[in-house]
């Protein structure tokens, strides 16, 4: 028996990272929303590895956070470790990771979106999408519950035809053996919706009283902690440190003496694994020379001695599992409290959807998350809080937001997804950023903060803050720039102790500080602003006028890519008529459905002479419209 | 993109006695301006004008040409559209617009000028499917150009180098990106000498570049002399053992045939001078005049003597007149009794000059000239199936990119720059070398990395 139990603006199907995101950016733009769960003690649950960030995940939550979303806020108030990575390298790659305590993490996220307005949290599993004039306008629940949207996000991770394995020991499950969601999974294969079977792991937890720490090195995190948030700025006291150790030549041993019972070789895993999240039984097949590999135990919260084994994923059965461990230095005596484990679960095929993470086969349908095929919470969360805002943004009837790849690393992320698909789960790194140098961890807001506003997920309060830094930053560039010191000599003191070339003649303080060895420090010793200056705002001005060159490079090639990313492609376009495109191109271009020109020569097979043609069959169409316009009007 | 100045050659390749550069663009006038010297700056002309002058390059001149200026926006593109007219063949032409794209022309893609021509509303609608059909024709041409170009050893060497840089870069990303990993940070010496070294095989894949193209058009080559001294005996045997291409071209004037021969893997354009080959009646009537004419024109001369007869002053006048290019002196019919002053023949020599003895008859001294001619393009080095060779203006100007890059990156480290700074540089010039041989970014880094690296959590 069904039974109509609610109507809502927006229904976020799931509330992992990428659901919470969704729900509260549309609940937060004024959207009445609904956010539906497996089990309401799983929200924002981490399955994997107890920290969030890194390089280019980092950026991510940076980025979520300058656009109004919570995962920066939140890892802020529950982490039980900060550490900023790649501090001897460009500001660019200066990458922040924490790591969680995923337990205070749930509860805190739970807690948020318990006291959000206009936010209704539900336990339910979903089973059906309910379709009226080819739009989807509601869900259907297991108990018969319908609820009513229009829009309706999925985010169902890798609860989709779920299945667990463990050496032999194989069984349908979601992660960390949560139901898992088998009617949703061939609802929509019904549909017509392209399915893949990804696979990922997770290594096993052991107890920390049974871990010798005394044979392994120790992590600390950093003494002054950066935050994610802009907004936080309060530590957490207390930090606990990580743990480094190595596999030995037993663990190589016992691993190869037993490939034959692990799931990975023997051909009960069909789906395709990440290469950059590789069990290590794969590691150690296919680097046989390395002789050993790094594990590093982390702490899964300050509440609970269970460690997190990283780098030692696995689907070995497991009392193999076990030998492993104990054949780790420092963890001879070990205690394993949980296995690790492989999952498979259905994806879909990202390229069905597009920039705006709506499906093309349903309108008012969107997807996030793992469910297009992505890996890492970082990366489900930026996509989770897209997802939200577009589907608030369709209700609300206004133009949808899509990032380009120059504002940010979850523009990035979706380009990728909807313009190449992906043949394995997706990791962000940034080395799939073309524009790395704009998109830095200390400038997410300058970028997406005034989207963030206009989108009304930043707050009026938080949009002035922000404003008064940005004109803090120009005003001192400015000084710099007019503010000239004169070969004096506490002036050449502080340059001689820099290693730097003693003036002649007297030169501006902008000039100075693109010498590579001169500081923003230095510079405020010769001749300090006279405002007061947040170590924020000068950390600004010195990145800005250090590598002002190669920013200024890049910054020509983003206007070359804008020119072609603004020439729109109409969408009622049929490829098959465009007479000289290449067929391949022809079959490609109609199942992406490209936005622009700038999108659609990222599509692989599409190639310069296809784009050629099609701008001029553009411009052609364009100029018989308007002619057909014109002679309408007349 | 659409917007930006592009140039391409306009005229059809091969011996044409004009060739024109099409610059087109709304800054075409201001980037063509710094290279041409005449009396009237081009800033300055008015549109549909023409103008004298020499393209120079930093100071030197480069070639007299006539400059058209017509300004936008009647002219083809409906874009500023500047056209030098220079001397025909291939070579006038490529340096000019080696010149242009060095000041940041961008070479024109296939059918672009008239892809502007509509865009910009100057072709009618009608048109639209034409412009698409050229577009397209041009380009399949293009791709097969390209893909001959991709099969050779060029391309090989390119990939080659390309790998090289390939495994530098996802090296320096795995620093990045798993810094907490134990792959070791690369040190700045080590990123230098990468750099330096791919720069250093680059630049000589340039230097070849220019014997490249001798080898894939032939070496021009005249023979001369005076009548009777087996001119046309030493060519036919030439052309009888290596005979490769015949473009005999009958019912034109018949003032020169080409003959190509491969000697030793080198192939030998020979310039007939008219009527060689005809009966001696018309052979007594080459006068010195057409000897000058074929030294004039030719790469290499083969210059043959009589063993059997002196010295005559006319023909120390001719070897005068040659004393600026590479010689051989074929001493022939060595079979007969020697009557020539080798000695004194030695004395007028410059030292690009050689002589080799030979009888043509006897079938003696063939290997010697062979080695000599060898000798004297290639310092004897040549590798016969060692043919394929960066040719064209796009390739060259590519790699010199790309050799900027890598110094662009060497300087970057030299002065402390954080690797990921440097890394764009080393990243630039991969992607530079990958537009020759067609390969682009693509998947092709996270492969390196994951294959390189193990890597994971």
């Amino acid at each position: 028996m069904t039974y109509m139990a609610g109507q809502f603006d927006v229904i976020v199907v799931g509330a992992g990272h990428a659901g919470v995101e969704a729900a509260l950016a549309s609940a937060r733009m004024g959207c009445t929303t609904l956010c539906l769960t497996i089990n309401l003690d799983m929200v924002a649950f981490m399955p994997c590895n107890p920290s969030i960030g890194g390089p280019a995940k980092g950026h991510v939550v940076r980025e979520i956070d300058a656009l109004g979303g919570e995962m920066g806020r939140n890892i802020d108030k529950t982490y039980i470790q900060m550490r900023m990575l790649n501090t001897g390298k460009g500001p660019a790659v200066h990458a922040l990771r924490a790591q969680a305590d995923k337990f205070l993490y749930q509860h805190e996220m739970k807690k948020t979106l318990e006291q959000t307005p206009n936010l209704s949290l539900r336990q339910g599993m979903v089973e059906e999408l309910i379709i009226e004039n080819d739009q989807c306008v509601g869900v259907r629940v297991k108990t018969g519950a319908e609820y009513r949207a229009k829009a309706v996000v999925l985010t169902t991770g890798t609860y989709l035809r779920g299945k667990i394995i463990l050496g032999e020991l194989i069984y349908e499950s979601g992660p960390n053996n949560q139901q898992t969601s088998i009617k949703l999974a061939e609802h929509l294969k019904e549909l017509g919706f392209d399915l893949v079977r990804f696979k990922t792991g997770t290594p096993p937890r052991v107890h920390r009283d049974t871990i010798d720490f005394n044979k392994m090195d120790i992590q600390p995190g950093d003494d002054n902690p950066k935050f994610f948030s802009y907004e936080t700025n309060e530590e957490v006291p207390n930090q606990i440190p990580c743990w480094l150790t190595y596999t030995s030549e037993v663990t190589h041993e016992i691993i190869n003496g037993n490939l034959h019972r692990a799931p990975m070789f023997s051909g009960a895993i069909e789906g395709t694994g990440p290469r950059y999240c590789p069990s290590i039984e794969d590691k150690i097949v296919r680097f046989a020379d390395k002789p050993k590999h790094q594990i590093f135990l982390e702490p899964e919260g300050r509440n609970t001695l269970e460690y997190y084994v990283q780098g030692l994923s696995t689907s070995m059965p497991e009392e193999v599992q076990l030998n492993i461990l104990r054949s780790i230095p420092g963890m001879e005596q070990v205690e394993m409290m949980r296995a690790g484990y492989a999952i498979e679960y259905d994806a879909i095929v990202p390229t069905q959807l597009r920039p705006t993470l709506e499906t093309k086969r349903l309108p008012g349908l969107f997807t996030a998350g793992q469910i297009n095929g992505t890996s890492g919470y970082e990366e489900a969360a930026g996509q989770g809080v897209m997802a939200g805002i577009n589907a608030a943004l369709k209700v609300l009837g206004k133009e949808p937001l899509v990032l380009d790849r120059d504002q940010g690393y979850i523009g990035v992320l979706i380009d990728d997804l909807v313009t190449k698909g992906t043949s394995e789960p997706y990791r962000l790194l940034t080395s799939r950023a073309e524009y790395r140098l704009l998109l830095r961890h200390d400038n997410a807001d300058l970028r997406l903060t005034p989207i963030g506003h206009t989108v009304g997920l930043i707050s009026n309060n938080r949009y002035a803050a922000f404003e008064e830094k940005k004109q803090l930053v120009e005003n001192e560039q400015v000084r710099l720039r007019t503010t000239k010191v004169r070969p004096e000599p506490h002036v050449q003191h502080i340059l001689e102790e820099a290693g730097s070339v003693l003036l002649n003649n007297a030169v501006d303080l902008l000039s100075l500080l693109r010498r590579p060895e001169i500081s923003y420090q230095h510079i405020e010793r010769m001749a300090a602003s006279p405002v007061l200056l947040s170590d924020e705002v000068k950390e600004q001005v010195e990145i800005q006028v250090k590598y002002s060159g190669y920013i200024e490079k890049q910054l020509q090639l983003v206007d070359r890519m804008k020119k072609m990313e603004n020439k729109k492609i109409p969408v009622d376009i049929n490829y098959n008529e465009i007479h000289g495109i290449a067929t391949e191109a022809k079959q490609k271009l109609s199942q992406i459905m490209p936005l622009s020109i700038g999108q659609a020569s990222r599509i692989p097979g599409v190639t310069p002479s296809d784009i050629s043609i099609l701008l001029v069959y553009i411009e052609h169409y364009n100029q018989v419209t308007a002619a057909r316009h014109a002679a309408a009007n007349s | 993109m659409l917007t930006d100045t592009i140039a391409a050659i306009a005229t059809a390749s091969g011996e044409g006695s004009i060739a024109i550069i099409r610059v087109s663009g709304n800054e075409s006038i201001s980037f063509v301006e710094p290279l041409f010297r005449s009396t009237t700056p081009l800033s300055l002309a008015q549109s549909h004008t023409i103008h004298y002058g020499h393209i120079v390059d930093g100071g030197v001149v480069v070639e007299e040409v006539l400059i058209s200026v017509m300004r936008a926006p009647r002219t083809f593109t409906r874009e500023n559209i500047v056209e030098i007219n220079c001397h025909g063949g291939t070579v006038a032409a490529q340096n000019i617009l080696k010149l242009l794209l060095a000041r940041g022309v961008r070479l024109a893609e296939p059918g672009e000028f008239t892809k502007r021509a509509f865009l910009n509303g100057r072709i009618d609608l009608s048109q639209a499917e034409a412009v698409i059909d050229l577009i397209r024709a041009k380009s399949d041409r293009a791709f097969k150009i390209a893909m001959r170009q991709s099969t050779g050893v060029l391309s090989d060497q390119i990939r080659n180098i390309r790998n090289q840089l390939l495994q530098l870069i996802a090296h320096l990303e795995v620093n990045i990106d798993y810094p907490e990993h134990d792959t070791p940070d690369l040190t700045n010496r080590h990123i230098c000498e990468q750099c330096g070294g791919v720069a250093e095989h680059i630049s000589h894949l340039i230097r070849d570049a220019s014997r490249g193209k001798m080898l894939r058009e032939g070496i021009v080559t005249a023979i001369v002399g005076r009548p009777n001294v087996g001119k046309s005996s030493l060519l036919n045997a030439l052309v009888k053992e290596n005979r490769a291409i015949v473009t005999d071209i009958p019912g034109t004037t018949r003032d020169i045939i080409e003959e190509y021969i491969v000697l030793n893997g080198i192939p030998l354009k020979l310039l007939d001078t008219a009527g060689i080959r005809e009966t001696t009646d018309l052979v007594e009537q080459i006068g010195v005049e057409k000897s000058r004419e074929a030294i004039e024109a030719a790469d290499l001369i083969l210059f043959v003597l009589n063993n059997n007869q002196e010295l005559i002053q006319e023909e120390l006048e001719l070897l005068a007149s040659a004393n600026q290019k590479p010689v051989i002196i074929c001493v022939n019919k060595t079979d007969l009794q020697t009557n020539i002053d080798l000695v004194k023949l030695q004395s007028v020599l410059s030292n690009q000059q050689q002589i080799v003895l030979l009888s043509v008859k006897g079938n003696i001294g063939f290997h010697e000239l062979e080695q000599a001619i060898a000798d004297l393009f290639f310092e004897g080095s040549i590798e016969a199936d060692d043919l394929t060779y960066v040719s064209n203006v796009r390739h060259i100007h590519l790699l010199e990119q790309s050799i900027q890059a890598l110094n662009d990156a060497i300087e970057a480290t030299e002065v402390g720059m954080p690797i990921d700074i440097i890394q764009l540089d080393i990243r630039n010039a991969w992607e530079l070398l990958g537009l020759i041989i067609g390969e682009s970014v693509g998947e092709s880094l996270l492969d390196q990395i994951f294959s390189q690296f193990c890597l994971g959590k």
